[in-house]
């Protein structure tokens, strides 16, 4: 296509747009509003996830070994421990580390003296690769002849993990339904445009027209509503987000939540959002203009 | 140019046939009048002839078009070789005059260049050269009109079909669009103007050809006499 043509059917596009001042500002008020709520849904399924893997990473088995072995019988142990498939990392704490760490976390050591490091056991801290794989792995951890006990905190893991689970889906069902009123809302706002212009229309049937000539204008309406909404809903989504996780790190949940940095993942959001302007508005577009072509 | 051979016409969903049998030959350079009462079937033939519908029976050819067979993507193909004026203008009314016809070009992707040598050209051809950058609204009827001419006109088809060009006019703007037509047609246009005014088909001399309940009679050069 020639540029000038091209130039030509990108002003009518924008002729579109700014002479249905009022239908063109609600649709991109319900393009950015639709995209606010799904990139909520979808941020704060990044968050959790992100939370879930900074658990992965800080998450910890105990496994203690039993008394009767030796310190040197239960350092053999580690081998069995690492053909483990979930296990990231070994450590082994003998029985002296375990009550000098005990120890560190009070003021007073003097009331210890009197107690000896094998009250306590042997025992391996173990790191995961997948926290949603806790339970199988401790109980596999507890099927190594030479482990005695093992401590895991399997509720709070699957806690998380359920929570994850949840919004995912929820984010899913959001964004499906969020995309398909999205698309209504645009294609209606074309439609009324067209319905407007369908003497127009005709008129260009008439002169030899051919169906993407018609359509195009349309369509770059529609791209340039989708775009304005994401880019709308991008620099909001971007102030809500601050307010938000500003005021959660200020209040207690602070020091349990750390939320991703908005600089960290604003590139792939605003391509995101990019993305669902561009479609939802392009085929909202050719959506609502088809009917006009059948002639 | 235009060749009509036992064209029916039946539109979906009734039982009567609008055209029967139609045989039509219409030669380049031919000026022609299509007369006859309300729902003889005028409309019909311009609908068939600018591919808005499709025939029950016979065969069309347009412009070298088979219009019996053609396909929907190549109906803007057959209409570019036709410049359509209807009786209601259809002008797009926040457009001007001069942006009216250029649209014209536009569409089947002419060249700025060429539109602005072209444009002027025929606004002249239709006296309309003053009046280039006023809206349709602000124009006469027999302006507006004119400006449909020049739309119709400025992409060069070789056949120029014209519904009921003069139904909105008085007697004398509607002779001068006639004037018009004939004009064009002297220019090497082939010209169909559907037309129920007697005096004004009188005036012109011209071939004529009459439909009734469906049924072509074509008069000649003999409807005067």
């Amino acid at each position: 296509m020639k540029l000038s043509r091209f130039g030509y059917l990108f002003r009518e596009g924008l002729r579109g747009v700014f002479s249905h001042g009022f239908r063109s500002f609600a649709s991109i008020t319900v393009i950015a509003a639709c995209l606010i709520i799904m990139g909520s849904f979808a941020l704060l399924g990044v968050n959790i996830d992100s939370i879930i893997k900074d658990m992965e990473q800080d998450s910890q088995i105990l496994a203690f070994v039993d008394e009767s072995l030796t310190q040197d019988d239960a350092r053999l142990l580690e081998g069995a421990i690492r053909t483990l498939s979930n296990v990231r990392e070994v450590r082994f704490i003998t029985r002296e580390e375990a009550l000098d760490n005990y120890k560190s976390q009070y003021e007073d050591t003097s009331i210890f003296n009197d107690i000896d490091a094998s009250v306590l056991r042997n025992r391996y801290v173990v790191y995961l690769n997948d926290i949603t794989l806790m339970e199988a792995t401790k109980e596999a951890l507890e099927n190594i002849p030479g482990v005695a006990d093992v401590n895991a905190e399997v509720e709070i893991a699957e806690g998380f993990i359920t929570v994850r689970n949840v919004v995912s889906v929820i984010t899913a069902i959001l964004i499906v339904v969020l995309l398909i009123i999205s698309l209504f809302m645009m294609s209606n706002t074309i439609k009324l445009a067209t319905f407007t212009r369908r003497e127009e229309i005709a008129i260009m049937k008439m002169v030899g027209a051919n169906n993407g000539f018609i359509r195009l204008p349309f369509v770059i309406e529609g791209l340039i509503m989708g775009l304005l909404g994401a880019g709308i809903g991008f620099l909001l989504e971007w102030v809500v987000y601050n307010f938000i996780a500003e005021r959660i790190t200020e209040s207690m949940a602070g020091n349990l939540f750390r939320f991703i940095p908005f600089a960290q993942i604003m590139t792939p959001l605003l391509i995101v959002y990019l993305a669902v302007g561009v479609l939802v508005g392009a085929f909202g577009g050719g959506m609502a203009i088809r009917n006009y072509l059948k002639v | 140019m235009v060749s009509l051979n036992k064209v029916r016409m039946r539109y979906p969903g009734t039982k009567r046939d609008v055209l029967k049998d139609i045989d039509l030959e219409i030669k380049d350079g031919e000026f022609v009048f299509l007369i006859g009462p309300s729902g003889s079937g005028k409309s019909t033939i311009i609908k068939l002839l600018t591919g808005e519908v499709r025939a029950t029976g016979g065969k069309i050819r347009v412009n070298d078009f088979d219009l019996r067979s053609i396909k929907r993507r190549h109906l803007p193909k057959l209409r570019r070789t036709l410049g359509v004026i209807f009786q209601d203008f259809r002008l797009i009314e926040d457009m001007s005059v001069y942006d009216n016809v250029a649209f014209a070009m536009r569409v089947v992707g002419a060249s700025s260049r060429d539109i602005r040598k072209r444009v002027p050209y025929v606004l002249d051809l239709v006296g309309l050269s003053d009046c280039k950058n006023r809206l349709p609204r602000e124009l006469s009827g027999g302006e507006q009109q004119r400006v449909a001419i020049a739309r119709a006109l400025v992409n060069s088809p070789g056949l120029i079909i014209a519904d009921e060009p003069t139904g909105n006019l008085d007697p004398a703007k509607s002779l001068e669009i006639m004037l018009l037509l004939r004009k064009i047609n002297e220019l090497g246009t082939t010209v169909l103007v559907v037309s129920h005014e007697k005096e004004l088909v009188n005036a012109l001399g011209k071939r004529v050809v009459s439909l009734d309940d469906g049924v072509l009679t074509d008069h000649g050069g003999e409807y005067y006499k």
